[in-house]
């Protein structure tokens, strides 16, 4: 198969065909292995619009849920109790991890308190949700006396994606050129003049999604929502943030927790809902991400 | 005077912005502040003897124990039985879409796999629950119960591949193109290459990884509380339903825990055994991610 | 016209206050009387394109056993890509494609089905920039030679190739350090020793002095001369004298096309092309 076989050997003992067989075996193996996630994610998928499909009716949408006839159930309550918490996260959670992230990239100086606040901000990344349940519970609820309200939960949902937004942020601010910032500064610009006109805007497509990340993760959340004591079956929509609340994953979770299948139908269609929500909200993040990243290698 | 206007309003404005990057540091002392506060009072009145070594955990029982050891074996047998699955399949993925992959499958891939990331947990342990426990489970092991700890392990397995193939993926590309070529230069077939020179190269990004993906599996929640069951018992059998010590506090927060009794305080001070344990993983697997990151920079 | 040929001086220390070093070479398995010289690699309208750029246009070059050939030329002229087309190290640039013929010891390497990895243990590479393997010095050295199945002895193979590359005296009592402990010239003179522990016929090198202090890059021109009884050697080099001191054959390339070759002692005191003639009096590159 090849000339250089031809010569003598030596003392190497050519294994080449075992050595290739195997290289073939490990490929296919890794290639297998890699797409299990995306078989795992369609059979997924597949599962729940068999279960689901056929319940997400106009009824589904804007009935209210109901333990004792699942077949009149809806989802009207959940839905926008996401709304609610939805608003209040991105209202409250973006302008303060954009400020952070702000302070930090662009006036911080290169200091201890820097890098604790850098240090903290990594950790709390890694927190699992329940504790800032629990956070949320003790200082919300109870403390500043909010009780059980879509207010608390908004509250504890913005904590619980603050270090993302910031964290993306910051990635964003990083990735613009230094040049820019140079070119404002020497025209006699002050900082925040410079940040405003030209950081920000140049940061925007990284910032933008790193906010529709973390929103779509805080409305996935359902732990630390239960943990404050958000309800289920809930009969009403919220009409101020000091109202009662409940939210489709807990709604998801309840139903799913039911044995009869019929609430498992529900729970399919109420998955529907929410995939329906997030899926194309991550897409248009990953998309602008994908864009950015073009646009950078030139 | 305009000069002035414009000093005192940028003032402001770095005041305003420091508060907003404090507010992180605020929350951190909130969540140690409150765990320990309520902590400190179920501590009074159980031994901490009994809490981290005992091995019984009924709290709300007439006669109540509270050895948090079953909560933690649930805990470990699910996150252990994700890694089981994650690890493989994320560093295979790794390996493939740094070493193999053409970059059109690249660029389909890796964003499948971080959609994988973005669904939330509920969703994965309602397949857990109707799909994989009657499906995939009992048709393998007709004893398996209906809430077992094997299910929630492989759907947070699946969920936390996206977090192990994409920091091994990072760690992968940062082995500098020179070892590659060095390698090849000597004879050595791609599968030697990559197993041989880059994943040892990348081996603390890998560990890493490995590290944020183990404390991930420990603070989920959602999946594990409708898949695990709310059973706690201290066993290693994956197919017997078990109960973690998120699935605990999500039971203890649905149930009726008044402020003040000791079952309102077991939700602080098992909160409190959870933070400690994740905030542990995640401090450690910083360093060691910023070890790897100096090598490579 | 630039005599860079001083006769006179001997030829290690032209321009160096560097002392003679004489490296003894152990036992060659080959005759130490240098064997008359056939054609090892034969390059036959060979054309290198990345995309729709031809980086080597039409070269037909032979490279002569047991000597040093090496190929010079301005930047961007293409002696790298020829140099990587040897051993078929351009086939991880995905945009690389290569017409004509390449032939090694008569069978031509581009022929489909040829397979590069056994090729690649018989022409070795050395690179620019030092690249030894995070492991140890002697792990580095014996790590190519162990995955292609050699039977023989390890710890000897290594203390050989070592000897060979100059570099045994510094690193005898080191051998499990790792290798990024040494300095930049004992690194590449590892990544000599690494090449050469395959025993390959052909030792190509890419610049390997560029990253390098004078007095490291005159130790390796020194083992340069040596390795030729043992090995053919072709060397890229932009640094001119350096051609004129080690090789035996010149090429020169311009704009991916093999402007001239001949004898060194002639190349550099009367080419036959005004192109060749203008480079080596330093009109541009």
């Amino acid at each position: 198969m090849n000339g250089a076989s031809a010569i003598s050997m030596g003392p190497f003992v050519s294994r080449i065909q075992r050595r290739r067989r195997s290289g073939h075996v490990f490929e296919l193996i890794c290639t297998v292995l890699s797409f299990v996630g995306l078989a795992f994610l369609t059979v997924l998928i597949a599962r729940v619009l068999w279960e689901g499909a056929a319940w997400v009716t106009l009824k589904f949408l804007t009935n209210f849920p109901s333990t004792l006839e699942p077949e009149n159930a809806g989802i009207k309550s959940a839905f926008w109790g996401t709304m609610w918490l939805m608003a209040i996260t991105t209202v409250i959670g973006v302008p303060i991890g954009v400020a952070a992230a702000v302070y930090l990239e662009e006036y911080a100086p290169r200091n201890l308190l820097t890098k604790f606040i850098h240090f903290n901000i990594t950790n709390l990344a890694g927190v699992p949700s329940i504790v800032y349940g629990i956070l949320g519970l003790a200082a919300f609820v109870r403390w500043l006396r909010f009780d059980r309200s879509v207010l608390s939960g908004g509250l504890i949902l913005t904590l619980l994606v603050l270090p993302v937004i910031i964290i993306a942020s910051r990635e964003a601010l990083l990735a613009v050129p230094k040049s820019i910032r140079e070119a404002a500064y020497a025209l006699g610009a002050t900082r925040w003049q410079t940040v405003r006109a030209h950081v920000l805007p140049t940061a925007l497509p990284g910032i933008m999604t790193g906010i529709i990340l973390a929103v779509s993760r805080a409305i996935g959340e359902a732990a630390p929502l239960i943990t404050i004591g958000a309800l289920t079956y809930v009969a009403f929509v919220p009409t101020g943030p000091l109202d009662a609340f409940t939210a489709m994953p807990i709604q998801i979770y309840d139903w799913s927790d039911r044995p009869q299948q019929e609430f498992h139908h529900l729970a399919a269609a109420g998955i529907i809902v929410l995939l329906g929500i997030l899926l194309p909200m991550n897409a248009v993040a990953v998309a602008v991400r994908a864009s950015q990243q073009r646009k950078k290698s030139w | 005077m305009a000069r002035a206007a414009v000093k005192a309003k940028e003032r402001t404005i770095h005041v305003a912005l420091l508060a907003c990057a404090l507010i992180s540091i605020v929350t951190t002392v909130g969540i140690v502040w409150v765990l320990l506060e309520e902590s400190i009072l179920f501590f009074a009145k159980v031994s901490p003897l009994d809490f981290f070594f005992g091995t019984k955990w009924a709290p709300l029982s007439t006669t109540p124990s509270f050895g948090v050891l079953p909560l933690v074996c649930g805990t470990f047998l699910v996150a252990g039985g994700a890694l089981v699955v994650a690890i493989p399949v994320g560093l295979a993925a790794a390996v493939y879409l740094s070493e193999y992959a053409p970059p059109a499958v690249r660029r389909v891939l890796k964003p499948t796999l971080e959609v994988l990331a973005g669904i939330p947990t509920v969703v994965y342990g309602y397949f857990a629950l109707t799909f994989v426990t009657p499906y995939v489970l009992r048709p393998l092991y007709p004893n398996t119960d209906i809430f077992n700890a094997a299910s929630a392990a492989i759907v947070v397995g699946v969920m936390i591949i996206p977090t192990i193939s994409s920091l091994c993926d990072d760690a992968f590309r940062a082995v500098p193109r020179s070892l590659r070529e060095a390698a090849y230069a000597v004879s050595a077939t791609r599968m030697e290459v990559s197993t041989r020179i880059v994943v040892p190269a990348a081996m603390s990004g890998v560990v890493a990884a490995v590290l944020l993906a183990l404390a991930r599996a420990i603070g989920e929640t959602m999946a594990v509380a409708l898949a695990a069951g709310m059973t706690p018992k201290l066993t290693l059998n994956p197919f017997v339903s078990v109960q973690t010590m998120t699935g605990y506090i999500v039971q203890a927060s649905l149930g009726d825990t008044p402020a003040g009794t000791i079952g309102y305080q077991t939700i602080f001070a098992v909160g409190f055994t959870l933070f400690l344990i994740t905030m542990t993983i995640n401090v450690v697997a910083q360093r060691v991610l910023k070890r790897f990151r100096e090598a490579y920079e | 016209m630039v005599n860079v040929l001083d006769k006179e001086a001997p030829a290690r220390t032209r321009g160096l206050d560097v002392p003679l070093i004489r490296i003894p070479v152990r036992q060659a398995r080959r005759e130490h009387v240098l064997p008359s010289s056939e054609c090892i690699i034969r390059a036959e309208k060979l054309t290198i394109r990345y995309g729709e750029f031809a980086a080597v246009r039409e070269v037909t070059l032979d490279i002569p056993s047991h000597r040093v050939t090496a190929i010079i030329g301005p930047s961007g002229c293409g002696k790298s890509t020829l140099l990587r087309a040897m051993n078929r190290m351009n086939d991880f640039v995905p945009s690389a494609s290569a017409a004509g013929k390449l032939f090694y010891r008569g069978e031509d390497i581009y022929r489909p089905g040829f397979d590069p990895v056994e090729l690649r243990r018989r022409i070795g590479m050395v690179f620019q920039k030092p690249n030894p393997f995070p492991k140890s010095i002697f792990k580095n050295v014996a790590w190519g030679a162990t995955i292609n199945g050699y039977q023989g002895n390890i710890e000897e193979l290594v203390e050989r190739a070592l000897h060979q590359a100059a570099l045994w005296d510094e690193v005898k009592d080191k051998l499990h350090d790792n290798a990024y402990a040494l300095s930049g010239g004992q690194q590449q003179r590892l990544c000599i020793a690494r090449a050469i522990a395959l025993e390959p016929d052909v030792v190509l090198m890419d610049e390997p002095c560029s990253a390098l202090d004078p007095i490291a890059t005159a130790r390796i021109e020194d083992l340069i001369d040596q390795l030729k009884t043992l090995y053919t050697v072709v060397l890229v080099t932009h640094n001119m004298q350096q051609a004129a001191r080690v090789s035996d054959r010149t090429a020169f390339m311009y704009m991916g096309e093999l402007i001239e070759v001949g004898d060194t002692p002639i190349m550099f005191t009367k080419p036959t092309q005004k192109k060749t003639q203008d480079y080596i009096t330093g009109r541009f590159g």
